[in-house]
């Protein structure tokens, strides 16, 4: 646990030393190799132990969220595999000096270190402080680049977000407004196992208004719409590892705190109203999400786009609640967090090879470098949930939940679906398979965690490891 | 209740109105000369002219109506009879009664539509330019006054202004957050109120920028005379509410002329200080254009609003 | 008629004037008086904090109120102040459209933070129950104030006011989050404003103007 926030921390702080140098990158990845191996430590002990409050009960785990560990510090990992090379190409192309590749090695160790936090604090005030703190680094790689179209892209993330983040806030002190006259001053009235148990207690009035600012508020750091502006330009102007752990990471995290939150109110409040708003807002994303799709020019827009949707598919989920569709939730979280990072890692070499992000310019992937092509066909394939990929199952879950159990969303999911479908497919149909326009350029893709990535979502359509799935058992059984 | 004495404090409110105008614009005047570093007037100025105003001969425009020669006795009446509803010196006054806040309102608007029609009725360009600048400004003035009246009204739960200095004065000290914003209100149409800067210019001698001074450009003599000795009873009437409700310590609930020895004093004591601050704001503040005195009422409306939501939602656990 | 011990009233008079003084910011035109502005509603803030401090005996809030002080009244206005002189707009008027209207609509969000505030109020255990809706309206004025605006540090004062409005909440709806929740607050704040001063220079340079409506380049089309 220790090893778990110290090592990226401590990773920032040499990286904010020596992150110009050549080996820089390698350095990251062993920090997050590190992490990563901390992460699986923690996750086995939690699973042979169960949950643990740590370091005064500041820190809590349990299946839900050292799940959400174990993937960050995944991605994490693979996401500065794929940097290695991709940041040096960039550094190469001249977009990028020495001081800013420092900066966005720092950085990067940072928010690994800001989500970690997030996911693990037992606090929901330091909750909210990650999340800030993570949007607050984000912001400064979304705006590497110091493009007029990245700076604009950074400038309304961070307004955005910080607008939402403050309803975040607001939330945050309403729900200690109603705890602490049942929990009192000591300061464990933020502490969320204390908040759990007395749930029932808490006033329902306050809660209920409470949830909504926090709903408001984690939600538009999720993307959800309306509040989702920011995201497709965030992810089109930062650079494309940053779009892979923002897609991959940051929307999950955001998605654990508004899951937390529901727990709570679902205990004080007596009535659906979580569950509805959290289906409404799903179902808002997806659609309007998918709809939007088929007007991106942008590559990395069209796969922000299709985050939203997907974070609304989640959200969706959770909403409905149950066994069922927490678990779908949980493993739909899971595979699109490893697909889409896959989907980005092969558009940022597909990008580098052809030179521009817009689509009309990307064509004939397969031919200039078959790996990258097959890659991001295969990526493709599976966001859009064809079986047999993980992304399938999850979303069949959820679908027939929902026929179940909320029967007049069913037709507009598998719509919004379909719309998504055809509109991604029309799309990059001609980028792998269409005659190349663009030269060869000579850089070797880094095509590994891309692959690795697309295994392990292929091997979850097909097989959920026993383990695993007792794990998002426990886990959809914390949600509820 | 001592009928009597109250009469008699009634009339002596009156008295010291008519007396105490002048004096108070003419402390206004002097403050104003010390801030911009000018010699002062004396004080007593404002009586000389007065006087001489009197004496002279008052000429008329061939097409003045009767209205026109009514309206300055007219707005002198309702001044004078504003002057007395104010407590100033006792909060037992027969008058009380009769005129609450919003007969108050009235009577000044009865005034305004006095001197706007007047400032109308020979036709020049100049008075019914004013005429429409001074219905402007009342149209916008007076919901924010009236608002300011409603959040005091409902600290006291009544509208009778003696009631509210009652209430406001002799009870428990307790901080009215919605005074607060309804003083800030109350000054700001106060200044619209008796054309002092920011928004009107007393000592303009520039007529497009005139509201008061252009619609009794054709008065002379004794009407003049009247017009300005109404104004400036509209100056001590208002500066008499505002203390009134705002700093109501000093106002002697009881009967009986005993407590004149401190309502005379802490009243006098208070209108310097008013005075000198009014001047100090017109030192400080440039006049604004016209176009922009809408904004500057609808700030002060606003304000009486908020004073009042304030109320609503501070104060009501009180 | 039963009336408040002082501090609470204090405290009700504070939170009027946090109230006015959100309003003023949203009628300012001047980027200097915005300044001073955010600054006595750090002021504000600080002597709030330090009457609910005294008032409850809760010697935490004798810490917060300090970081207020140093943090909203001296740091942020200091760094806004050079932030402005460096960026030669100290003298900036932005023109603003339709005042009143915008007054309108903010005394509508007072009236609806007020009625959103007022069951929860009655809830509370606090004495300063009250001041919530006042901290609410608070934040939704800043809220306009950053949607009319369209000069960034404007924009940044407005989200600096929203985040006063919030900790008026935490400090006098509810006397106070833990001490460590405070503290980071207050270091997000801190290290955002200094990102985003950076961020200034950065977009000045781009778009040669700190208006940004230069930035409405992305967009759906």
């Amino acid at each position: 646990m220790e090893f778990l926030l110290g090592l990226p921390l401590l990773g920032g702080i040499v990286l904010a030393i020596f992150g110009h140098r050549n080996f820089a990158a390698e350095i990251n990845s062993a920090f997050s190799l590190l992490t990563l191996i901390a992460a699986a430590a923690l996750t086995v002990k939690i699973v042979a132990d169960g949950p643990q409050l740590l370091f005064e009960e500041q820190f809590f785990v349990d299946p839900l969220n050292v799940f959400l560990v174990a993937l960050t510090a995944f991605v994490g990992f693979t996401t500065s595999l794929f940097s290695r090379p991709y940041m040096r190409i960039e550094q190469a192309h001249g977009r990028l000096s020495a001081g800013r590749l420092r900066l966005y090695h720092s950085m990067y160790q940072l928010f690994t270190f800001t989500m970690l936090l997030a996911l693990t604090t037992n606090n929901m005030g330091i909750l909210w402080v990650a999340m800030e703190a993570a949007t607050l680094t984000t912001v400064l790689l979304v705006s590497l680049y110091r493009t007029a179209a990245s700076l604009e892209a950074a400038w309304k993330y961070f307004i955005l977000c910080g607008v939402g983040i403050a309803q975040a806030l607001f939330g945050t002190i309403l729900l200690y407004f109603a705890a602490e006259k049942i929990l009192g001053h000591e300061g464990v009235a933020l502490l969320w196992t204390h908040l759990n148990e007395v749930k029932g207690q808490l006033e329902p009035r306050v809660l209920s208004l409470a949830f909504v600012f926090l709903l408001v508020g984690y939600g538009t750091k999720v993307g959800l719409v309306p509040l989702h502006n920011w995201l497709p330009d965030a992810h089109a102007e930062g650079p494309t590892p940053v779009s892979a752990v923002l897609s991959g990471l940051l929307l999950n995290v955001a998605l654990y705190a508004v899951v937390r939150c529901k727990v709570l109110a679902d205990g004080a409040l007596h009535s659906n109203l979580a569950s509805l708003l959290m289906m409404g807002f799903g179902l808002l994303s997806v659609v309007v999400a998918s709809f939007f799709l088929s007007r991106q020019k942008d590559i990395k827009r069209l796969f922000g786009y299709s985050s939203i949707e997907h974070m609304g598919i989640i959200t969706f989920a959770f909403g409905m609640g149950g066994p069922v569709a927490s678990f779908a939730g949980l493993l739909h979280m899971t595979v699109h967090s490893l697909t889409k990072s896959a989907i980005f890692f092969a558009v940022g070499h597909a990008a580098q090879k052809c030179g521009s992000q817009l689509i009309e310019n990307i064509r004939g992937l397969i031919k200039l470098s078959p790996t990258v092509g097959w890659g991001l066909m295969l990526g493709t394939l599976a966001i859009l949930g064809m079986p047999p990929f993980g992304v399938f199952a999850s979303e069949f879950l959820i679908l027939t939940t929902a026929m179940k159990e909320q029967p007049w969303a069913t037709p507009i999911l598998l719509i919004s679906l379909g719309v998504a479908f055809a509109a991604i497919f029309g799309k990059v149909q001609p980028m792998v398979f269409g005659e190349p326009a663009a030269k060869r350029l000579p850089h070797k893709p880094a095509m590994l965690p891309v692959f690795m990535h697309l295994a392990l979502v292929l091997m979850l359509g097909l097989w959920i490891p026993p383990y695993l799935a007792e794990w998002y058992r426990q886990a959809a059984k914390l949600i509820g | 209740m001592n009928s009597a004495s109250s009469l008699l404090l009634q009339f002596l409110e009156l008295v010291t109105a008519l007396v105490a105008a002048p004096l108070l614009t003419g402390w206004v005047n002097q403050c104003r000369a010390w801030f911009g570093n000018r010699s002062a007037p004396p004080l007593l100025q404002f009586y000389r002219q007065l006087a001489k105003l009197f004496e002279k001969e008052v000429v008329l425009a061939g097409n003045a109506s009767s209205l026109f020669r009514a309206a300055p006795y007219l707005i002198f009446a309702c001044m004078a009879l504003a002057s007395m509803i104010v407590p100033t010196l006792s909060t037992d006054l027969p008058f009380g009664p009769a005129a609450d806040a919003i007969a108050l309102v009235g009577i000044f608007a009865l005034a305004r539509v006095f001197i706007a029609l007047a400032g109308m009725d020979i036709g020049t360009a100049f008075g019914s330019l004013g005429a429409r600048r001074e219905m402007l400004i009342g149209f916008l003035a007076e919901p924010a006054l009236l608002m300011v009246f409603f959040t005091a009204s409902l600290i006291s739960h009544s509208t009778s202004l003696s009631t509210i200095v009652e209430t406001l004065a002799h009870r428990e000290f307790v901080i009215y957050p919605s005074l607060a914003f309804a003083g800030v209100a109350f000054t700001m149409v106060a200044l619209a109120e008796n054309a002092r800067i920011p928004v009107d210019n007393p000592t303009t001698h520039l007529e497009l920028t005139m509201i008061h001074e252009a619609m009794i450009l054709e008065y002379s003599g004794r009407h003049l005379a009247l017009i300005e000795w109404a104004a400036a009873l509209k100056l001590y009437a208002y500066s008499c509410l505002g203390l009134a409700l705002f700093f109501p310590w000093g106002i002697p609930e009881g009967t009986g002329l005993a407590s004149l020895w401190v309502a005379l004093p802490s009243l006098a004591f208070k209108l310097l200080i008013g005075g000198f601050l009014l001047a100090a704001i017109e030192t400080v503040s440039a006049k604004l254009r016209i176009f922009r005195a809408p904004e500057f009422l609808g700030t002060a409306f606003m304000l009486a609003v908020l004073g009042m939501l304030v109320h609503l939602l501070l104060e009501k656990a009180t | 008629m039963s009336h408040l011990p002082l501090y609470a009233q204090i405290i009700n008079l504070l939170a009027a004037a946090l109230l006015l003084l959100s309003f003023a910011m949203l009628a300012q035109r001047r980027i200097l008086s915005l300044i001073n502005l955010f600054m006595a509603q750090g002021i504000v803030l600080c002597a709030s904090t330090a009457v609910v401090a005294a008032a409850t005996e809760q010697h935490h809030l004798y810490w917060s109120a300090l970081i207020t002080l140093v943090l909203k009244v001296f740091l942020l206005p200091w760094i806004l102040h050079r932030l402005i002189r460096r960026l030669n707009v100290k003298w900036d008027i932005e023109t603003l459209i339709n005042i009143p209207a915008t007054m309108m609509i903010g005394l509508m969000l007072v009236i609806f933070s007020f009625n959103l505030a007022l069951p929860i109020s009655e809830l509370a255990g606090t004495i300063t129950r009250s001041t919530l809706g006042i901290a609410m309206a608070a934040v939704m004025l800043a809220f306009l104030m950053m949607i009319t605006r369209s000069k960034a540090v404007p924009q940044v004062i407005g989200f600096l006011a929203m985040e006063n409005g919030l900790f008026f909440a935490a400090t006098s709806a509810t006397y106070g989050m833990p001490m460590v929740v405070e503290l980071g607050i207050a270091l997000d704040v801190l290290v955002g404003m200094i990102i985003l001063g950076v961020f200034f220079f950065q977009i000045r340079e781009q778009f040669d103007s700190l208006d940004i409506r230069h930035l409405e380049k992305l967009k759906e089309d």
